[in-house]
Parts: C-alpha cells; sequence; structure tokens
C-alpha cells in the first residue's frame, strides 16, 4: 500500500507553503464521520496508522471516548471549494492501492455505523445487566434510528433538504419504535411511561417558565443578522466605491490640466456606476442591448465623444444581431473620427419582426456621390456586412448637415 | 416680453448655483430665478409662496423627492409648470414625475442653451422629450396587447397613434422638433400637438402594463 502524505499532495495545499492543514473532519475521505481521516491529514499521516490506533485504543475504552468527543467537537470540513479548506473534490477511486471493501464503506458511512453500532449492542447484551439475547434485535433497531438521525444532522448544510428531514422523521421513528420494543421486553413500559409523562410536564413547565428569555434570544438573534447584513452591505458598498470611484477621481485630480482627459474618465466612471447601481444591461452582453451599450461604452473611451443612447426593447443575440452591432459600431466611430462633433446619438428599435438602429451626427457630413471613393470603409463594413447577414443599410448624408446610419435587420431572416 | 419665473428645486446646493448660473447666462436676461429649495417641505412652500411660471425639479431627493413635491402642490397651484431635472436614468423615476404632472424631464448633462429653450418652451405649455423620455414612451406603450379596456375612450389612452408613435421614435433618435416636422410635412405646431397627446396618455392612461413596466424595468 502506497503511504500517503497528505500535505505533500497539492490537492489539499493551495499555497506553495507547506501549511498544517486544519484540524476538521473531512467529508471526502470518510469512513465513519471522518474524524480519523481529518486527523490523519493534520498530523500528515496515513489515514490507516491513525484508524489503527483508534481502534487499538478502543479496546481500552479511551479510543470510543476521544473518538466521541473528535466526533462531537470537531467542525466538519465546509465544502470542498471553500478557500482555506482546499479540499479538492473527488474520492479515491477504487484499487488505487485499498481494499474494494473499505471503498464501499467509504461511499456509505451508514453502513459503517451499522456495523459499529451492531457490534456494540451485541457486546451490551454480553456485559450488560439484561443478558438476554432477545434485546439484542431492538438495540439494534435503536441503533439504526440513531445512526439516521446523526447521518443528517451531522451533515449541516443539507439540514434544510426537503427529503433529508422525511428522513430525519423516518430516524426518529424508528428509534422511538426500538426503545418502545426494548422497553417492552424488559417489562419495563409501565413505568417508562409514567416517567416519561412526568418528564414531560417537568420539561414544558420549565419551557413556559423560560419562554420569554426563548422569545428574546430569538429576536436578538434576528435584529443580530440583520445588522451584520447591512454591515455587509456597506462594506461592499464601500469596497466597490473605493475601487471605482475614489481611483477616478484621483486621476482627475491629477489630470486637471487635461479637459480631454478629465472628460473621458468621468464618463467611464459614471458609466460604470450607472451600471453598478441600476444593474444597466451593459453589464449583460448576451443581450442586443446589451452589446449595444458595451459598444457605445467602447466608442466614448476612444474617442472624445458623447453618445446618447436609446435602447428600445431587447433581444438575445442572434447571428444577425450580432452584424448589427458590429455595423453600429463602425457608423459610430465613423461618426466619431469624421463628423468634428461631439455629440451623436444612437436609437435602436428590437421589435418581434426586425431590428432597427440609426446612428446620427449633425456633424460635417459628405457627398454621397464619393462614397463609393474615398469611403470603403463605410461600404464594406457596414452596407456589405448588413446585406451579407440578410439586413439593407442606408446612409443619408450631406455635406454640413450631418450623417445618419440606418441599420435594418429582419429577425425571421437570421 | 416679461421675464419667465423659475424656481429651483434640488437637494445639492452646488448643483442650484450651476443651473443658476446657466439660467442667469441668458443674452436675452428673459428668465429670472424667483428662488430655490434644498427639501421637500421648503419647495412646497416656496412655490406656493412665489408662484413661479416654471419649476425645475430634482427626481431624487430625500423625504420622497421630486414626486412628493407634485403630490403636495397638486391642485393648489394650478399656473404652475413642473420640468424635471435629473441624472437619474431609472425608468420608474422618469415615469413617476411624469405621471405626477411634471411637463417634461431632462437631464443635468443638458446644455445651458437647451435648458433655456426647455424652461421656456415648458412655460409655453409645451412638453419636453429628452430622447431617453421618448425611448421609455415608445418601451411602456410597446406593442403587445394592452389590456382589453372596456370602452373606446380607454382604449385610444393606452395606444399611441401610428403619428405619435413616429414622432417619438425621432425624438428617440435625436431629432429638434423643428426637424421632426420636416421630416414628417407637418408644422412645429403639429409636433408640438403630438408630443403634449403622448405626456397626457402617459400621464393618464390606465395602462397596467406602463406602472408594471416602469416598476420592473429598473432601468432602459
Amino acid at each position: 500500500m502506497v503511504a500517503r502524505v497528505p500535505a505533500c499532495d497539492d490537492r489539499w495545499v493551495t499555497t506553495a507553503a507547506p501549511v498544517r492543514p486544519p484540524l476538521v473532519r473531512t467529508r471526502d475521505e470518510r469512513l465513519v464521520s471522518g474524524v480519523c481521516a481529518g486527523v490523519a491529514r493534520h498530523l500528515r499521516l496515513d489515514p490507516v496508522i491513525v484508524r489503527g490506533l483508534f481502534v487499538a485504543l478502543a479496546f481500552t475504552g479511551i479510543g470510543v471516548l476521544v473518538y466521541a468527543l473528535l466526533w462531537v467537537f470537531l467542525p466538519q470540513a465546509e465544502t470542498a471549494d471553500m478557500p482555506g479548506v482546499a479540499v479538492k473534490g473527488g474520492r479515491a477511486s477504487p484499487g488505487a492501492g485499498r481494499g474494494l471493501s473499505l471503498d464501499a464503506l467509504r461511499d456509505k458511512p451508514s453502513l459503517a455505523i451499522l456495523l459499529i453500532g451492531l457490534g456494540g449492542a451485541l457486546l451490551l447484551t454480553q456485559i450488560g445487566p439484561f443478558g438476554e439475547v432477545q434485546v439484542l434485535w431492538p438495540l439494534v433497531i435503536v441503533g439504526v434510528g440513531l445512526a439516521l438521525i446523526w447521518r443528517q444532522v451531522d451533515d449541516r448544510d443539507l439540514l434544510s433538504r426537503r427529503s433529508l428531514r422525511w428522513r430525519l422523521a423516518v430516524g426518529a421513528l424508528v428509534t422511538i419504535f426500538g426503545l418502545v420494543t426494548v422497553l417492552t421486553t424488559l417489562n419495563l413500559l409501565e413505568v417508562s411511561w409514567q416517567s416519561f409523562v412526568s418528564t414531560l410536564l417537568i420539561l414544558g413547565g420549565v419551557g413556559l417558565a423560560t419562554a420569554p428569555w426563548w422569545r428574546r434570544l430569538v429576536a436578538e438573534r434576528g435584529s443580530e443578522r440583520r445588522a451584520r447584513i447591512r454591515v455587509e452591505e456597506r462594506a461592499e458598498v464601500a469596497a466597490h466605491l473605493h475601487d471605482s470611484v475614489l481611483q477616478t477621481l484621483a486621476l482627475i485630480q491629477r489630470h486637471a490640466d487635461s479637459p480631454r482627459e478629465v472628460n473621458r474618465l468621468a464618463r467611464g466612471q459614471e458609466r460604470e456606476l450607472r451600471s453598478w447601481l441600476y444593474g444597466h444591461p451593459g453589464e449583460d452582453t448576451a443581450t442586443f442591448g446589451g452589446a449595444l451599450e458595451r459598444a457605445v461604452a467602447d466608442i466614448e473611451a476612444s474617442y472624445d465623444v458623447q453618445v446618447q443612447s436609446v435602447v428600445v426593447g431587447d433581444a438575445p443575440v442572434e447571428e444577425g444581431l450580432a452584424a448589427v452591432v458590429q455595423a453600429s459600431h463602425e457608423a459610430m466611430r465613423n461618426a466619431a473620427r469624421h463628423a468634428g462633433v461631439q455629440d451623436m446619438s444612437l436609437y435602436a428599435e428590437v421589435e418581434d419582426e426586425g431590428v432597427t438602429v440609426f446612428v446620427r451626427d449633425r456633424g460635417v457630413g459628405f457627398d454621397q456621390a464619393n462614397i463609393a471613393e474615398d469611403r470603403r470603409g463605410v461600404r464594406n463594413s457596414i452596407v456589405d456586412r448588413m446585406s451579407r447577414h440578410g439586413g439593407s443599410a442606408r446612409i443619408t448624408s450631406s455635406p454640413g448637415a450631418g450623417t445618419e446610419v440606418e441599420l435594418h435587420m429582419n429577425r425571421a431572416a437570421s | 416680453m416679461s421675464q419667465l419665473r423659475v424656481f429651483l428645486v434640488d437637494d445639492h446646493a452646488m448643483i442650484r448655483s450651476g443651473v443658476r448660473a446657466e439660467l442667469g447666462a441668458d443674452p436675452e436676461a428673459s428668465l429670472a430665478v424667483v428662488g430655490e429649495a434644498g427639501t421637500v417641505e421648503e419647495a412646497v412652500r416656496g412655490i406656493l409662496e412665489t408662484k413661479p411660471d416654471v419649476v425645475l425639479l430634482d427626481v431624487h431627493m430625500p423625504d420622497g423627492g421630486g414626486r412628493a413635491v407634485l403630490d403636495q402642490i397638486h391642485g393648489q397651484a394650478p399656473g404652475v409648470r413642473f420640468l424635471a431635472l435629473s441624472v437619474s436614468d431609472a425608468a420608474e423615476d422618469v415615469i413617476g414625475v411624469i405621471r405626477g404632472g411634471a411637463r417634461g424631464y431632462v437631464t443635468k448633462t443638458i446644455s445651458g442653451a437647451d435648458l433655456r429653450d426647455a424652461v421656456s418652451r415648458v412655460a409655453a405649455g409645451d412638453a419636453i422629450f429628452s430622447p431617453r423620455l421618448a425611448g421609455f414612451v415608445l418601451d411602456a406603450f410597446a406593442s403587445g396587447p394592452a389590456a382589453v379596456p372596456e370602452d373606446v375612450a380607454e382604449k385610444a389612452l393606452d395606444l399611441l397613434s401610428a403619428r405619435e408613435r413616429e414622432v417619438m421614435r425621432l425624438l428617440a433618435r435625436g431629432y429638434t422638433y423643428r426637424e421632426i416636422g420636416q421630416q414628417l410635412f407637418i408644422s412645429i405646431k403639429t409636433v408640438e400637438t403630438h408630443a403634449s397627446n403622448v405626456l397626457r396618455k402617459l400621464q393618464v392612461s390606465n395602462r397596467n402594463e406602463l406602472t408594471r413596466w416602469a416598476a420592473d424595468r429598473r432601468i432602459v
């Protein structure tokens, strides 16, 4: 058997420095509850050694006690991808130097617990005060019920699942049934019932007496949680503002002598802050509107221009629509380069039948007779691109009156 | 021509002084700022006292913002017209003040000359649509079956006419009223009428989609 030294295995240690893994119960290595595996990982020993040690100690009784205490007090490792624990998922594959029976156990910790419980019950009937074999099976039933409950509660994060509650309920029922059977076998049912009722009464009384205190505890817990959420939110806002707005303000101060740069910084920051505050579709480039917004942001960042953009309706980006976005981008770039003005507007309308985009500037314009000669870029990247994808482009311009590019794409065709 | 009396409502003193300077920079000095307020309470009191021609109203303020001012003034100062001025692009804010009675909406990035023009036009009874507001309108009154209204008059309020839609489209594309008139071969006055009709529909339409749309859609 190949001895596995966890700390040297980079599956478990995220940092390069050899850090001792935290003492936690692991889930993906466990046979029963993960105590031995966790201890082994912490001590960088082979789990088999630790397990052997515990079994040996069990005969003195100390082993059982220590194991039980560790089970109770060791926190369970969080999910595999939690930082700090850095347990990458994946169990040892069958036959990886380990007996098949063990791997079978690994998949079914309940089975291991069941076996232990059976052994314990057998032991009890041998050395216990009852001495009667017929108590064995009721005790086994109790064990099964307890195992069911413990297994579920152990996986704390799963507690909220619905199927789990059912299993818990079944576990509780089985346990109660087992207990009743034990008591019946021993003819103790009558006595037990009386003491059960009196205990219930006492508990009820204590519960009633301390009810206000419980209530306050619950309320306090709730308000504490709310306060914590508020603090966390605040911290997140502060972190975001620090990363974005404060940095930009610092940059603006440093570029105070360059209006162009200040303008660009302010616009970029405004756009970013808006998208953060309002969940602007600019974040989401999977939609047509989002992709257009990103194109607008790119133009504003690259050229000293401001684009007034209005998008009505939205749709996922289909192949044809991607071409529309690219053509719009090109149209805005042309306007930014050649129109000689700082403002332009983009209007896009998404309807069921088709998509229409207008890019308009009030700049110098040009004589359309020349378009084929010296504006190849326009023809290739806008008109041809649109017609290649089954759309159309119309460019209206005259010297001094600005330019408008109209792009249209049928949605059924794309 | 007598001066137009303007009242400024904004919780940021810096914005107020900036707007005041821009309005004062008018070469013809046709605008006079008669008062300003930084809170809803001050605004209501000041507006009722001075009875200005136009109130420039910030959308976002503590204690309810521009909508609260509109609701509290409601009906008490019939001659006063409101123009919303905001950095907010959030649809629910914009639609909210328009439905509260504002005659239009412009963003704070508007140039001084455009702002002065907008104020005079609001004073004259026109509706002011920024391209973005026109976009909101088109979105809100978008196709899709309107909730079937009981009578025809109500139905007319829940839909834009083809012409009105066309005007809104051109506004969203950044056209001025004059350019829209040229494009559609109608007079500026007709364009203004269409815009006013759309504004009225926006304000009084019962169309359920409108409010739901504004609430659902945080931003356009």
